[in-house]
């Protein structure tokens, strides 16, 4: 990727530190770290309630070297709006001289469902900011209940799969494109397929003024149900299987920015996951719900085919 | 602003000193410990991208040179995603005689807010 140096990237220090309390082999701690890697101005962040905030945050000690404030499950949006809007007023007077940059950190659970309309105030009133959503498609600090990120058929404690339902019954919304319809300058959707995709997408994200928002697949080893080691892997998996597109919106206009060259099945995503294996259980095959899966993703990549055509 | 020495000292509903969980040695979770062959790593700093606790240490040059296992968990992230095998995975009950330096058990709360 051009104009990023990863050697130069290590001498810098991270705004998030070790000794944070996420679980072993969590996909959000990568997210935020790579995230933040080559923001080049002092950032002050937000962060709604979710597994970043309490396992960063857990009193007394702190795992940010950069101011953080913790705000309430719904308002990250309100929060960093305000603190924004306090430093332009500070900056108009001449007191505060120095750039800053505000990025807010919410999960999905506090961006898809409980956030969505202080995010949404936010990014209609057009404050200077960057709001990353690390979506792992449920409430993990909780203990995995299914939010609306929660795709269909998992597993989730409020839709256990079973002799009723087979795992959740709903589609997952899809917040990318409802962010895209608020018309801001830069929306892209990622995971942690490749993190110079990362680096770069927020890196472009931070530096365009006005509104940004950043969507990150990230997986949670406890409600996927993979192995520790695995994040990455199965990263690669949602992106090449077209589960999770990797695109970008500049200005409205649609960019594709991974196209995967030999597309696996939706199948192989989710046969690596264990919230899916009642999908797979011997004698009691959902083998329909797979192939309904597999047409939901081939109809929304269409879609998403169409707008970076038009 | 610095370190406070009793709980009075403590401002209301802050953390008022960052990067204070550096204190913090989440290594005493692992249970699986990832070892380094130096001969064999390319440097590409793919685990160092990857590493959810930043435990991959690089020297000046920018070279990867260890693994913190102060702060290590153990998930085994950067043996999965090493091009060249040059990180394997060994079990934690191997090392138990080796001596090293400890920090603030985090299932305690700090020796500072008594």
């Amino acid at each position: 990727m051009a104009g990023i140096d990863l050697k130069e990237l290590t001498k810098k220090q991270n705004p998030l530190t070790e000794g944070h309390r996420m679980c072993p082999g969590c996909g959000a701690p990568t997210a935020v770290r790579q995230a933040l890697m080559a923001v080049e101005d002092p950032v002050v962040v937000v962060g709604a309630t979710g597994c970043l905030e309490v396992s960063t945050t857990v009193y007394p000690y702190s795992a940010w070297r950069v101011p953080f404030m913790h705000v309430a499950f719904e308002n990250a949006g309100a929060g960093i709006s305000g603190v924004e809007a306090a430093h332009r007023v500070l900056s108009r007077k001449g007191v505060a001289r120095e750039k800053i940059k505000f990025v807010a950190f919410g999960g999905d659970g506090g961006t898809y469902d409980i956030g969505l309309q202080s995010l949404s105030g936010a990014l209609e009133r057009g404050h200077d900011f960057t709001y990353i959503c690390y979506n792992n498609q449920g409430y993990m600090n909780t203990g995995a209940q299914r939010s609306s990120a929660t795709p269909i058929s998992a597993n989730a404690t409020t839709s256990p799969a079973g002799s009723v339902i087979p795992g959740k019954l709903q589609r997952a919304k899809n917040l990318t494109e409802i962010v895209t319809a608020h018309d801001i300058p830069y929306v892209a959707q990622t995971t942690l397929h490749d993190p110079m995709d990362l680096i770069a997408k927020v890196k472009r994200a931070v530096e365009t003024p006005g509104p940004a928002f950043v969507n990150v697949l990230v997986p949670c080893p406890l409600f996927w149900k993979i192995d520790s080691a695995d994040q990455m892997k199965v990263c690669k998996l949602a992106a090449e299987s077209r589960f999770w597109p990797v695109y970008e919106v500049t200005e409205g206009k649609h960019v594709l920015s991974y196209k995967p060259k030999n597309p696996v099945p939706l199948e192989d995503f989710l046969r690596v996951q264990g919230r899916y294996s009642h999908l797979f259980k011997k004698g009691r095959e959902r083998m329909d719900l797979v192939a309904q899966g597999q047409a939901d993703v081939d109809r929304e990549w269409e879609r998403l085919l169409k707008k970076c055509a038009g | 602003m610095s370190k406070p020495k009793c709980w009075q000292d403590v401002p209301p509903a802050t953390i008022a000193w960052g990067a204070s969980a550096l204190d913090v040695e989440t290594g005493l979770w692992r249970s699986m410990r990832p070892v380094l062959d130096q001969n064999k790593c390319i440097s590409c700093l793919k685990c160092w991208l990857q590493c959810p606790d930043s435990s991959i240490k690089t020297s000046e040059e920018g070279r990867v040179c260890g693994i913190n296992m102060f702060f290590c968990k153990g998930c085994g992230v950067c043996a999965q995603v090493c091009p060249v095998n040059a990180i394997s995975m060994h079990q934690e009950a191997d090392f138990t005689n080796e001596k090293r330096e400890h920090g603030e058990d985090p299932g305690r709360v700090a020796g500072h807010v008594k």
